[in-house]
């Protein structure tokens, strides 16, 4: 039973790519490409030669591998309802958001390391907003530890449906957070746009420029399994745990499919922003997560208001 | 018990000025290694026993000079000893090219200073008695200061030590006004054993903040840290290892022997040393972030570790306060392992750009980069220690941190406000710093190490000797140890906690929690294996090619001129955080009418505002006061003759007036 989650995770990471790319062919009025197009570009890509530059050295080799195995080590703490992940302990979201932020170390060290200028700045710019989206992420955790002294993503997600219905209201605006952390992680729309052609204006595709192979689809796959955790999460925050298991695992499926369609609808009509402007963005989240962190305290009863 | 072993090999330690030149380093390595070896078993000693050790030392004036060494010496004895003794080692090799340069008694007078630092660190976390303990604090400042001057033919480096020098005798002023204090107050005793009984009748207010100016100028927190950023650059590099490692320590060990007496008030104490601990750690991380020479870089960034350790000392005191149990715990045993966890990797960080300067002969990391090709051990070693100091798994910085950030979200629910808001203000400003320190460390790493050489000072680098590899790996086999099995190191900490909040039960309680990070280390060290097999299995059928950097199909650029620099990597982080760095830009803008220009230089820099407000600008303008009456100094007798006659009426009339 401990291995549903991880389950779940791995089979909607396969899809979710897929259905955002559907929807964004659809709204930009193009022919719609296959559920499986991303699958078959990594197929693709482990069919092909690795290039390395020549000025890379180790580190740019073992960055790639470092940055999957976080991610995959990371999927072992994620729960879903009331099942656990593999392993769940007290702060075992800490150990969560650190191993990410280990990945990107590497990932922005791998980028420095082809010596590139362009890579340098995507380094950069990943830095820059990894560092400031770190807190708004730790002060959302908080907000839900205060309901309960054990302090495992479990226990957090568990409490939360037990208690009145004014964590409803503490739920919405964890989503609207969830969501859009997910979205700069992965370096989506608002905060980087993947389709853009000039390396001046990429965050993370510039990073990964002197990727190929199999170092390529190890980032491209994280980047899958990354979407499918941050959506766990906001599923996480929505499904009652008291349904039968069939049902939870179907609402499980709708939540991501909408997650994705979100996404997709999203990254179409929306623009991005100045770069100048996305470290005040980032910024703004962590407000959100105070309000969130208040509310919280209220209901908790810790800050009475008359 | 008696130190008999330890006054001779102090006796014994005139003798390194009369062996010869190149046999300096044995004598040297053969003190310290007997005084390091009885340290070393008191302190197992007093760990084994659970009490505290009583070793006759000395008698001066009638005074029974005691080492006294309980679970908090005994911690701090292991931490010196094992920094002190790798950079021995290291400086076997670091020396090297500086003995034709130096004569004999210059490197004799080096290693002397050498013994008596860690002989003196040693002395000050086990003696109680003020008289022994300001005598040891003064040898330690000394000595370092010695150590610290010994590029003397370089003015910048006097400067800068006479800086330092100065800096510590006004802190040793401030400690030694507590001492008094207490001893006015209580009557009998003249140290630390004073401060119990004073304290049940005096307010503890006073004599902590005098402690606190005292033992945090030696410690760098922010304002009292003007002297860090300038010392450790310019000291050798294991000696900046061993100060940035270990002595600034020295003044966290005051605070905490300090912190073992006081039992009330503890509610303010907690917010003065919080509020100090968070400046000193984002604005030092900050301002680390903006530097270009990578030991100034390191140095802040032990302002900054100064502050974490600070603001675990600190959560802890608060959580006794306001009767947080797993706060107190847990605040303390995370902002003790940050001690240990910093003196192994900020020396290991110390050391390794040792070897980059050993090679290149250049502090600015603007004209560096590819090393990591010439010196890969030194580069690797390099990466566990920035990983560490950014505390990220598996490595030993994370674990302190986790301890900390455990022990804030386990107490949220049963806190109540005010204790609230601290926990929240505490875990987000943790959150921003280690961000932060991912920011400069990969900066660091990344220019000095990765990509292209920027300069030809890297042309000629190559991996160090032996001598030099051997202290850094010694050092990154505890880190990963740390990281990877912190449970083993769970029970003494909890001795040393226990000092402190009465009882150690909460940390007991987080052996499960910790050995549940082993294993997810463990799990993620595994998987990266099997990609790495996988990906060799891979490579054998389709072997990678190698090719240029993508360029947008251009390769006639030249990397050296085209990478990122350390000035733009952080000109990023200048654009949200220009009021705290004071970035400043010299260059003269090309007018409308000059058709032909003149050559131009651009010039950019940023400087430390606390040190340029609160200390820099009230001086120069105390300077300029100064100045001006140096009218009376006019050197004709009469004029002073006149003066006395002035101060003479001036007595007078106060005396008629009863005025004094």
């Amino acid at each position: 039973m401990k291995f549903i989650p991880i389950l779940l995770i791995i089979i909607s990471a396969l899809y979710i790519p897929g259905i955002i790319s559907m929807v964004k062919a659809k709204t930009g009025g193009r022919k719609m490409p296959s559920l499986f197009q991303p699958i078959y570009d990594v197929v693709k890509l482990f069919r092909k030669n690795t290039i390395y530059s020549r000025l890379t050295g180790f580190v740019f080799k073992i960055a790639p591998i470092v940055y999957f195995s976080s991610v995959l080590t990371c999927l072992l703490v994620i729960p879903f309802g009331e099942f656990g992940g593999i392993l769940s302990f007290k702060g075992d979201f800490i150990v969560f958001s650190y191993l990410l932020a280990l990945g990107k170390f590497m990932m922005i060290l791998a980028a420095m390391d082809t010596g590139s200028s362009f890579e340098g700045m995507g380094a950069n710019r990943e830095a820059l907003y990894s560092w400031l989206v770190e807190p708004a992420f730790f002060i959302l955790m908080g907000s839900t530890a205060l309901f309960t002294d054990i302090t495992s993503f479990e226990e957090l997600f568990g409490m939360l449906h037990q208690k009145s219905s004014l964590a409803f209201s503490v739920n919405i605006a964890a989503i609207f957070i969830l969501f859009f952390i997910a979205m700069t992680e992965n370096s989506r729309m608002p905060v980087d746009d993947p389709k853009t052609h000039l390396e001046l204006t990429m965050v993370h595709e510039v990073m990964i420029l002197d990727n190929s192979g199999f170092d390529l689809a190890l980032y491209q796959m994280a980047s899958w399994l990354k979407f499918s955790i941050y959506g766990t999460f906001i599923s996480n925050l929505l499904i009652n745990p008291g349904l039968p298991i069939y049902i939870q695992v179907l609402w499980f499926f709708s939540i991501l499919l909408l997650y994705s369609v979100v996404i997709g609808i999203l990254e179409s009509f929306s623009a991005r922003n100045k770069m100048a402007k996305n470290t005040q963005w980032i910024i703004n989240l962590m407000a959100v997560a105070v309000i969130v962190f208040l509310i919280s305290m209220m209901i908790t009863e810790k800050l009475i208001l008359n | 018990m008696n130190s008999d072993i330890f006054n001779i090999a102090l006796l014994a330690s005139l003798f390194i000025f009369f062996s010869p030149k190149r046999w300096l380093y044995y004598p040297t390595t053969a003190f310290s290694l007997i005084v390091a070896a009885i340290t070393t078993f008191w302190a197992v000693r007093a760990f084994v026993n659970t009490e505290p050790e009583i070793i006759r030392f000395a008698t001066i004036f009638d005074y029974k000079l005691n080492f006294i060494v309980d679970q908090l010496s005994a911690f701090f004895i292991i931490t010196i000893n094992f920094t002190v003794l790798t950079a021995l080692v290291y400086s076997k090799g670091y020396l090297k090219p500086y003995y034709p340069k130096k004569n004999k008694t210059e490197t004799a007078l080096h290693y002397f200073s050498f013994f008596w630092l860690q002989v003196s660190m040693l002395a000050v976390v086990m003696l109680r008695n003020a008289f022994g303990f300001m005598i040891f604090w003064e040898i330690m400042s000394l000595s370092s200061f010695i150590l610290v001057i010994f590029e003397s033919e370089k003015r910048e480096t006097i400067k800068t030590g006479l800086s330092y020098l100065i800096q510590m005798h006004i802190g040793f002023v401030f400690i030694l006004s507590a001492f008094l204090i207490s001893y006015s107050g209580e009557g009998t005793e003249f140290g630390f054993d004073a401060l119990e009984r004073y304290f049940t009748e005096y307010q503890p207010i006073l004599i902590f903040v005098l402690f606190f100016i005292g033992f945090g100028t030696k410690a760098g927190f922010i304002p009292f840290h003007s002297w860090l950023p300038h010392a450790h650059p310019a000291a050798p590099s294991h000696v900046s290892g061993i100060m940035s490692g270990v002595m600034i320590k020295m003044g966290i060990y005051g605070i905490l022997r300090v912190l073992t007496y006081i039992h009330y008030q503890l509610e303010v104490i907690g917010i003065i040393l919080l509020t100090f601990s968070i400046f000193s750690a984002v604005f030092g991380i900050l301002t680390a972030s903006f530097q270009h020479d990578y030991k100034k870089l390191l140095a802040y960034c032990s302002i900054e570790n100064i502050g974490i350790i600070g603001i675990g000392i600190s959560i802890g005191v608060i959580g006794m306060a306001y009767n947080l149990p797993i706060l107190a715990n847990l605040g303390f045993a995370g902002g003790l392992l940050h001690i240990l966890n910093h003196s192994l990797f900020k020396s290991l960080l110390f050391f390794a750009s040792g070897n980059v300067y050993s090679q290149t002969h250049t502090r600015n990391i603007e004209l560096l980069g590819g090393l990591g090709k010439k010196m890969p051990f030194t580069a690797g070693i390099f990466l566990v220690g920035a990983l560490a100091i950014s505390g990220l798994p598996p490595f030993n910085g994370f674990i302190s941190e986790f301890l900390m950030y455990s022990g804030l979200f386990q107490s949220l629910q049963s806190a109540d406000i005010t204790s609230v808001t601290f926990i929240l203000i505490v875990f987000t400003t943790l959150a921003l710093i280690g961000g932060l320190s991912i920011f400069s460390f990969t900066k660091l790493y990344g220019v000095i190490f990765s990509g292209h050489p920027r300069s030809e000072a890297v042309d000629d680098a190559k991996e160090t000797g032996w001598v030099m590899r051997i202290p850094l790996l010694v050092i990154t086999i505890v880190i990963l140890l740390i990281g990877l099995a912190p449970s083993i190191f769970l029970y003494p900490l909890s001795q040393i906690v226990a000092q402190f909040t009465g009882s150690n039960s909460y940390i007991v309680e987080t052996r499960p929690i910790l050995n549940q990070i082993s294993l997810t280390s463990g799990i993620f060290i595994v998987f990266a294996g099997i990609l790495w097999f996988l990906r060799s299995l891979y490579f054998k059928k389709q072997a990678p090619l190698t090719g240029p950097t993508w360029g947008c199909g251009y390769t006639g650029a030249d990397p050296a001129t085209h990478q990122y620099t350390s000035s733009s990597w952080s000109s990023a982080m200048s654009s949200i955080s220009y009021h705290f760095v004071n970035k400043k830009k010299n260059y003269r803008s090309i007018p409308g009418d000059e058709i032909f220009p003149a050559p131009r230089s651009f010039v950019s820099k940023t400087t430390d505002i606390i040190e340029e407000y609160i200390i820099k600008r009230p001086v120069r303008k105390l300077m300029l006061g100064l100045e001006k009456s140096a009218v009376f100094q006019t050197g004709k007798i009469q004029h002073y003759l006149l003066y006395a006659l002035l101060f003479m009426i001036i007595i007078c009339i106060i005396g008629i007036l009863n005025i004094i």
